[in-house]
């Protein structure tokens, strides 16, 4: 119970951080309407390409750009942690009596904040602009969740990275590395029976594409939940393994204070 | 309150500790001192549980570091060298987040906070973010955030480093204060010798992460008998001035380090003169010469082997 508290502790220190920095705050939920507008319109006639299924382009990548916006941003979770370990803050708050997987918890909480208002703005946006969800609240509501575990895994992860190479450029070189490739290694923006077949192949064992293809299942009409659950578990074990793998961090970090 | 034996702790090549033991009793303020890199923090940082050492065992407030590091950080202060401030948080959210994770909770808290927040002098400031702080509020509410839970034991890691001399007497008042005031054991690591000089009631040398001397400040000055006699020479030169002085009976322990020259007499005024004479006679010239009554600096010299300032610079510069 002591350690739920202190994760929610934690987590209000980080979104009471983020809260006066209004220059984030615009970035962060300007970022996702750009996405959607920019995609949207760069790609509006993909859906005349023969065997692309459905009329509308904004309905087929609203889904993907959901997913994306929540990696994309979940990646830099880590930034806060070598902003802390910088600062001694975080050697501070180990010889406190607080445990150490609340301090990730703390951090991926805060950012499932984030990805949660981020979700819920793109489906409020893709609604005015004439996107449908056939699949209804219970949908969309599993679509933002399968976005907030795939978050919740490279916030994890991002902090692990920042406990173990504790510098700025390593992390910001390792995110960068891995979002756009990732991203295109998808079916964010293209049909898989449109990718080349290696791509296709590779999007099975990418876990962007798991929240992607799960969450486009859930929001479409006539759902096949089983579907759904098998990504929701896939999702949730990567996340499960992150987090331990951060909490295991701290362990090689100490050893080298 | 704190017993360490035998602390050693290996950076690579780097023998952080080696073989480091003291203790502290309760109520007393203790003083760490040492040059940058005698391995001081390295013992904050054992002692408080963040780093394990590799050999040698310690116990604080009754609790071994090592197998029961949960109940020393309920029983431990610590503020570290660099500041556990969060610049983006008021003064009083910062104490509060501290008390929080310490399992305070509710109007107590509040109380709690408001009143340390008070007694540092950041009452009026309590509700800025921090980042606006001078550097010398900032160490303020650090040891702020550090009481927040009452603890039994303050590790204090180089408390007054980089602030200006003003802002360190009254940092000085407030240690002792809460030492006198509030019987909380404290333990200070500082390369001042000024500070170790002032607040401490016991003392450890350390160098080259060991003890070397231990005891009250008075107690080690009384180890050295005599004046310390400190002659600066134009050019180093040194295997001359050791020979030039050979013949004067009244200077003994004689050290060269650079252009420096160490000795100590029975009596310092009596045996500047012969110095003098004989470094002429030699044809070494002198650029100025100084006696004193024994320091702390004198007693490292003698226990170091080495000045402390020359230590302190040698590792800086590493």
């Amino acid at each position: 119970m002591t350690a739920i508290a202190d994760a929610a502790t934690l987590a209000g220190r980080d979104l009471l951080r983020l809260w006066r920095q209004p220059v984030w705050i615009f970035v962060t939920l300007v970022q996702p309407v750009v996405w959607l507008l920019l995609f949207g319109a760069l790609f509006e006639r993909v859906v005349d390409i023969p065997g692309f299924e459905g009329g509308d382009y904004k309905q087929y990548i609203v889904p993907g750009v959901l997913v994306m916006t929540a990696f994309f941003s979940s990646g830099w979770n880590g930034m806060a942690t070598i902003e802390d370990l910088e600062r001694g803050i975080t050697d501070r708050l180990l010889v406190t009596p607080v445990r150490r997987w609340p301090l990730i918890a703390g951090r991926v909480g805060q950012n499932l904040v984030q990805v949660v208002i981020q979700s819920v703005i793109i489906v409020a946006l893709a609604l005015v602009t004439g996107v449908t969800f056939d699949g209804g609240v219970l949908g969309v509501a599993a679509l933002i969740l399968l976005a907030g575990l795939l978050g919740t895994a490279f916030a994890a992860l991002s902090n692990a990275l920042a406990l173990v190479t504790r510098t700025e450029e390593s992390l910001i070189g390792a995110v960068s590395f891995l979002q756009l490739p990732l991203t295109f290694l998808s079916t964010a923006f293209m049909q898989p029976a449109l990718m080349p077949d290696w791509m296709a192949k590779a999007a099975d064992f990418n876990p962007v594409d798991w929240a992607i293809s799960g969450g486009r299942e859930a929001v479409q009409a006539g759902t096949d939940w089983a579907t759904v659950a098998g990504y929701a578990g896939l999702l949730a074990a990567f996340a499960l393994a992150a987090f331990a793998l951060a909490t295991r961090a701290f362990r090689a970090y100490q050893a080298q204070v | 309150m704190i017993e360490a034996k035998d602390l050693r702790k290996q950076y690579g090549e780097t023998r952080a500790l080696d073989g480091l033991s003291f203790d502290v009793p309760k109520g007393t303020i203790f003083g760490l001192l040492g040059p940058n890199g005698a391995g001081k923090s390295t013992a904050v940082k054992v002692l408080t549980t963040l780093a394990r050492a590799d050999g040698g065992e310690a116990r604080v407030a009754g609790h071994d570091v090592m197998r029961e590091p949960a109940k020393v950080r309920r029983a431990i202060g610590v503020v570290g060298q660099s500041s556990g401030v969060d610049a983006q948080l008021t003064g009083r959210e910062n104490v509060m987040l501290h008390g929080r994770l310490h399992g305070l909770r509710g109007r107590e808290l509040g109380r709690r906070a408001d009143a340390l927040l008070e007694q540092f002098g950041l009452g009026d400031v309590a509700r800025k973010v921090a980042r606006t702080y001078s550097g010398g509020m900032q160490r303020r509410l650090d040891i702020a955030m550090g009481l927040v839970h009452r603890p039994a034991v303050l590790f204090l890691d180089e408390p007054t480093t980089g602030l200006d001399p003003e802002v360190r007497a009254e940092m000085w008042t407030e240690i002792r204060r809460l030492n006198e005031e509030e019987g909380l054991t404290i333990l200070l690591t500082t390369h001042y010798l000024e500070e170790a000089d002032r607040l401490a009631s016991q003392l450890a040398i350390v160098d080259r992460g060991r003890v070397v001397a231990s005891g009250s400040p008075d107690e080690l000055k009384r180890t050295l008998e005599g004046d310390a006699i400190q002659v600066e020479l134009e050019e180093p030169n040194n295997g001359a001035v050791t020979e030039a002085l050979r013949g004067i009976t009244a200077l003994s322990e004689v050290t060269v380090e650079g252009r420096v020259l160490h000795g100590r007499s029975p009596d310092g005024a009596r045996a500047v003169p012969a110095v003098l004479g004989a470094l002429e006679a030699a044809g070494i010239a002198v650029a100025s010469v100084k006696v004193a009554r024994p320091s702390l600096d004198d007693v490292y010299l003698r226990y170091a082997g080495r000045s402390f300032e020359q230590a302190d610079r040698k590792e800086e510069s590493r």
